[in-house]
């Protein structure tokens, strides 16, 4: 357990002009041949290919799953991408149709997207998940509650995930799109990672918007401070709204310069994404033979 | 489990070394040889003398350049008086917004190569000549083309008349927008020009003097001369001259002050700067971070309001020196083509070694120095970021200008005791406050001595914005209706 933990009441202030002017620096990068084609291969190793929806059935899944696993044969030497997400109904299926690849599974859980359920359900939401053999829980944080300034609660119900999650590991979204401000992002990072995150997630990808790189800046200098202050490494996943490879290599520049080369592996970062993966193995493609495709050529799963 | 916190160390190396992404030399046309701009032609200059231009970045040589002795000044003014008395006064202020605003449009039209120009002349990186300088500057002749036939109402009742001739001297740190700033307030207000700029980056003046030229500018309007402090010496002494706007060093506004002492010329000087950046422990500290980072290390803190004295309240100085020092590690220093470069060459020879001084000295002093540990390249003038911590106000560093990327870190713990430090100095050009709270940076603002203070951000220029100094960093106002004023008899 972590010992000294701040008053959450009084996170630091973020400034919105300077952080978007902050992250929208790191979009002048230009990024070129190898540092280039390294990057595309990286940020493929990093996407969790998700499907969340009503309509997912087992075919579904285990069609995304195959895809995890073959992104795209006619290249040879692509790596997986980092892991499937999905609902915790579909963990076995997705647990079964991947083996022994590597890719894990994901499975978003306490009462997805909204949270507004009961502490008792969301826990055996997350219990029920890990059972079925899910590799990383995906939890909502009580966005309610957090307005409502009970950052005791909130920091409480992670926790009480956190230790309902066993081996998985736990990653905390904060659905940054109802927090407000960036001042709220940092806070909600903050209570995240004291209370036991092993990620911190910008978004269900329900709500917009998703994913920004200013948020994620803000989130990623929350981890910086994490590590200095504690020495423990956490996470971080952008999700929902990245969809294109130029703008998954910017955020790549971002991570290396915030957080420097140690968290630049599926370990430490992940996207988020149904379809980044083939906007990348475009890019990929177009990198080796010198032209685009059409996007006929590349699956949908 | 978790290691000692004071062994914990960010590794940024990765973040340096990206594949090259060099911008394309291939649009800039540079001459072999240029001559003095005089009377809306290219004309030898009568020392029949020329030097050389190089490329800070590589030492090599990209062009000759005419150097304009008495004679080629006196040619100049006497261009730029006839200009005056038998058209360009009498011009209607609608057409002089027209030429000005053609100007503006065939800048952003050879937006690419100014940039490049800039950037291979001087050493700055094209990030910046690409983004800021070239834009900025033709922004300004926007701006001001706006005014040209506006001046009643931006002085009403006053009658406001041009001055005459502006002799215009212009410093090497932003070549083409320090001219973008003295031509056009000029033109607006229906003065004449004759315009020196520095000795080590005449190119963008000189690129400049062709666009005026393709805008069909009546000749002698703008003249633009070459050649080093002799020939900035013969403008500033010439009787014909009406005005003198100068930019660069306070020892060289002191000259030109004593020079005109007791003339009729008119004045306006943009000297030197040692501005306070002042971080107060309630402030977005990542945000102040970087602002303290754009402060002093944009252009390679070539800038006279760079924010070279850092204050810090005690209470977060470790963490923001912490942060300070990772986000130098990730800055790229070097070849200021390439697209990614944040720090590129230092103008000059000269000034590398002014600075190398600097950086002896304040080690003599006792002051703790830091520099990022990215790797120099072989050929060229470059400097890496640098940080002194362990300051005290009676350092030479802390005192006076450097104008390189180096900073002065000093420690503070109250509002009144950083107001005193921060105003003890013999300059007053620029300051910067970070706080989240809005009544200490009215408090601030009105008890800094110095003409531009930005809060919770720096370095930001507007043509619309009035810019100068207190105390040694000068006196007038460039940029906004202030701009307008030094040009005109009201």
């Amino acid at each position: 357990m972590i010992k000294n933990i701040p008053d959450f009441t009084i996170s630091p202030r973020i400034d919105q002009v300077g952080i978007e002017e902050r992250a929208s620096r790191f979009t002048k990068r230009s990024i070129k041949n190898e540092t280039k084609i390294n990057g595309l291969k990286l940020a493929l190793n990093m996407i969790d290919l998700t499907t969340l929806e009503g309509k997912d059935t087992d075919g579904k899944v285990m069609q995304l799953c195959y895809k995890a696993k073959h992104l795209h044969d006619s290249y040879p030497g692509l790596p997986t991408v980092a892991a499937v997400c999905v609902y915790p109904s579909m963990v076995g299926v997705a647990k079964k149709a991947l083996g022994d690849s590597g890719v894990k599974v994901a499975s978003v859980a306490t009462a997805f997207p909204s949270g507004q359920s009961t502490r008792d359900i969301k826990l055996r939401d997350t219990k029920f998940a890990v059972s079925q053999g899910a590799d990383e829980i995906d939890m909502v944080i009580s966005r309610g509650k957090f307005h409502q300034g009970e950052y005791n609660f909130v920091f409480d119900e992670i926790a009480a995930i956190k230790q309902a999650c066993g081996n998985a590991r736990l990653k905390v979204i904060l659905e940054t799109g109802e927090l407000g401000s960036y001042d709220k992002v940092r806070k909600a990072s903050d209570i995240a990672m004291y209370a036991g995150a092993d990620f911190i997630k910008t978004s269900t990808g329900k709500i917009s918007p998703a994913a920004t790189m200013p948020v994620t800046l803000v989130m990623l200098e929350a981890i910086r401070d994490f590590y200095y202050k504690t020495g423990k490494k956490i996470a971080m996943k952008p999700a929902g709204g990245i969809s294109k490879a130029k703008l998954a290599l910017h955020y790549l520049v971002m991570l290396n310069e915030v957080l420097g080369e140690e968290w630049m592996n599926n370990e430490w970062f992940r996207f988020g994404a149904s379809s980044l993966a083939n906007d990348i193995l475009m890019q990929l493609m177009k990198q080796k033979t010198g032209v685009y495709q059409s996007a006929d050529y590349f699956s949908n799963d | 489990m978790a290691k000692k916190n004071n062994t914990l160390k960010l590794k940024f190396d990765s973040s340096r070394n990206l594949a090259p992404a060099p911008e394309s030399k291939s649009v800039a046309k540079i001459a072999e040889r240029y001559e003095l701009f005089i009377n809306g032609k290219f004309e030898k200059p009568s020392s029949k003398k020329y030097f050389d231009t190089i490329n800070p970045a590589t030492e090599e040589k990209l062009s000759s350049i005419a150097e304009a002795n008495n004679a080629d000044v006196n040619k100049a003014v006497v261009a730029a008086r006839n200009a005056y008395e038998k058209g360009w006064k009498k011009t209607s202020p609608k057409e002089r917004a027209k030429y000005i605003y053609r100007i503006a449009r065939i800048i952003q039209e050879k937006a690419r190569e100014l940039a490049v120009i800039e950037t291979l002349d001087g050493g700055k990186p094209i990030r910046e000549s690409r983004d800021f300088d070239v834009p900025t500057a033709a922004n300004h002749f926007f701006y001001y083309a706006g005014w040209a036939d506006k001046l009643e109402y931006a002085f009403p009742n006053r009658n406001p008349q041009p001055l005459g001739v502006a002799g215009q001297i212009i410093p090497w740190n932003f070549p083409l927008l320090m001219a973008a700033w003295k031509i056009a307030p000029a033109l607006a207000t229906g003065n004449t020009v004759v315009l020196k700029p520095a000795e080590t980056t005449s190119l963008t003046a000189l690129k400049l003097a062709e666009i005026i030229q393709e805008a069909d500018l009546p000749p002698g309007v703008v003249n633009i001369i070459t050649g080093a402090g002799a020939t900035g010496a013969a403008l500033v002494n010439h009787n014909d001259i009406n005005k003198i706007a100068f930019t660069g060093s306070t020892d060289v506004g002191k000259i030109i002050q004593k020079a005109i002492a007791g003339t009729n010329k008119k004045a306006t000087l943009e000297l030197g700067g040692k501005a306070a950046n002042i971080i107060f422990d309630d402030a977005p500290l990542d945000q102040a971070v970087e602002g303290v980072i754009n402060g002093i290390f944009f252009n390679q803190g070539h800038v006279c309001c760079a924010g070279s004295r850092l204050f810090v309240q005690e209470s977060v100085y470790k963490i923001v020196l912490q942060k300070l020092k990772d986000r130098m590690e990730s800055l790229i220093l070097g070849d200021p083509l390439d697209k990614n470069t944040d720090i590129g060459a230092i103008n000059s020879k000269q000034q590398l070694e002014v600075i190398n001084k600097y950086l002896k000295i304040g080690q003599q002093e006792g002051a703790e120095m830091f520099q990022s540990s990215c790797a120099i390249p072989k050929k060229g003038f470059y400097c890496r970021p640098t940080i002194f911590t362990n300051v005290a106000q009676s350092n030479r560093i802390a005192q006076e200008e450097i104008f390189g990327p180096v900073l002065s870190i000093q420690t503070f713990r109250t509002e009144d005791e950083v107001i005193e430090k921060a105003n003890n100095t013999p300059f007053g050009l620029s300051a910067g406050v970070w706080t989240d709270k809005g009544s200490k940076i009215f408090n601030m603002t009105s008890k800094l001595r110095a003409g531009v203070i930005w809060a919770n951000t720096y370095n930001k220029f507007d043509p619309t914005s009035p810019f100068g100094g207190y105390k040694e960093s000068g006196f007038g106002r460039e940029g906004g209706l202030h701009g307008l004023s030094a040009y005109l008899k009201m």
